[in-house]
């Protein structure tokens, strides 16, 4: 496992899979002994959950303006549109929170998660790491991971909020719906375990993917900088792809 | 030594942004916003359908929620549903002539009791019964209703005539 893949070729998908949980495996029995370095994971909390605030933010409150938009247009055919505060809110919460907040993490936490590791593979320091019986897996990636399950849901639910900001602003200030109906239809139809806490599981799992598939693709890059570039398209490819994978998984069985 | 204070502060005010939105979220926007309500009195009013009726279902005067649906029980004597009504104290001027149903808002929204308002001049007290109840209306019993009254109008009526008779 601390061996890098010697090319930027992999073989079977069924291997790098294998290669992938194992590397799961590692990183959990390495969880007890991070913990010696709870100020690194704090430290990780901060540059891939604080920083990426301001971007989750953002587009949560875009999001949730496109929403109010279409769904108002939408709902005003069937003479729905008191409907819009639930629409919106169940759509955010069930679905679009979790996976655009996942979508993005891995584009803006994952990335550098995998360019930072993969540097240090290629200018050796994992090595001197463990030259000085650092253990890289414990000091390196398993606060990453922490970090990213433990930031993901929060972040997710600062995207919600935001959202539903942006319906509201849109709906009830820009559209004239009124205030009461939009958070009445809303609190008669949200209900906190099936809709608000399933998101949060379903952020929480796609925070520890996201930050896996990262730190693997980083751990195990080829030592070049081509590698390392290479490593840092696979995360964001492979984090999409298992992100709305497993959304569908989870949906399936949460439902 | 203060880059390492800036980034323990950062990571402490992200994590409480985090979990007052999530708070928010959990209690502001779903059904627990409906607990917010202060201190309640207890009717009781009995259906023979309630429908599809839940749990925590609303109660509305004039289209405004005033209380929600605390218990449904089924009395084992009569076989009707006993619903007790948890309603806000704030609104304690309603008259004991006033009658509960069972509707449903809008065409697919879930169901609530409404209580209309009577003119009787003694009001409500807590654990009084609302003797005036009209049940849900069930689409298949109405569809059956007007197919069975469609061919027979007569044995409809007799039907109706029966029922009025037991109560």
């Amino acid at each position: 496992m601390t061996t890098p893949r010697s090319n930027g070729v992999f073989g079977s998908g069924l291997a790098e899979i294998g290669a992938i949980g194992l590397f799961l495996l590692s990183v959990l029995s390495a969880v007890p002994r991070s913990l010696r370095y709870l100020r690194e994971t704090v430290r990780q909390v901060y540059f891939i959950g604080a920083m990426s605030l301001v971007i989750i933010a953002t587009c949560g409150l875009f999001v949730g303006m496109v929403l109010g938009l279409q769904l108002y247009y939408v709902l005003s055919k069937f003479g729905g549109t008191a409907a819009l505060g639930s629409v919106v809110s169940l759509s955010l919460y069930r679905e679009l929170g979790p996976v655009v907040t996942a979508l993005l993490f891995a584009g803006r936490a994952g990335t550098s998660i995998t360019a930072e590791i993969g540097l240090m593979r290629a200018t050796d320091q994992l090595s001197a790491m463990e030259m000085m019986a650092v253990d890289p897996l414990a000091y390196v990636v398993t606060p990453r991971f922490l970090a990213g399950i433990l930031a993901m849901p929060l972040l997710a639910c600062i995207f919600n909020l935001m959202g539903i900001l942006g319906a509201h602003v849109v709906g009830v200030s820009w559209l004239g719906l009124d205030n009461g109906t939009f958070w009445s239809n809303m609190t008669d139809s949200v209900d906190v375990w099936t809709d608000v806490i399933n998101g949060v599981w379903k952020s929480l799992v796609f925070g520890g993917v996201v930050t896996l598939l990262a730190a693997f693709q980083g751990y195990t890059t080829a030592p070049t900088s081509e590698g390392v570039a290479y490593a840092t398209t696979r995360t964001v490819v492979y984090s999409a792809i298992a992100t709305l994978a497993i959304d569908f998984l989870m949906t399936a069985f949460l439902m | 030594m203060t880059q390492r204070r800036s980034f323990e502060i950062g990571t402490g005010l992200f994590i409480l942004l985090g979990f007052a939105a999530l708070g928010y979220l959990a209690t502001q926007t779903t059904s627990l916003a409906n607990y917010r309500q202060g201190p309640t009195y207890a009717l009781k009013a009995r259906f023979t359908n309630i429908g599809q009726l839940k749990l925590r279902a609303p109660v509305k005067v004039a289209g405004v929620r005033i209380g929600s649906v605390q218990t449904i029980e089924l009395e084992p004597d009569r076989l009707e549903a006993l619903v007790t009504l948890a309603i806000d104290k704030r609104f304690s001027q309603l008259p004991d002539d006033s009658a509960a149903a069972v509707f449903t808002s809008g065409l697919l929204g879930d169901q609530y009791v409404a209580l209309q308002p009577g003119g009787s001049p003694e009001m409500f007290k807590d654990g009084d019964e609302v003797v005036l109840t009209q049940s849900s209306m069930q689409l298949e019993e109405l569809i059956g209703k007007y197919l069975v009254g469609g061919n027979s109008p007569g044995k409809n009526e007799k039907d109706d005539a029966k029922a009025s008779g037991t109560n």
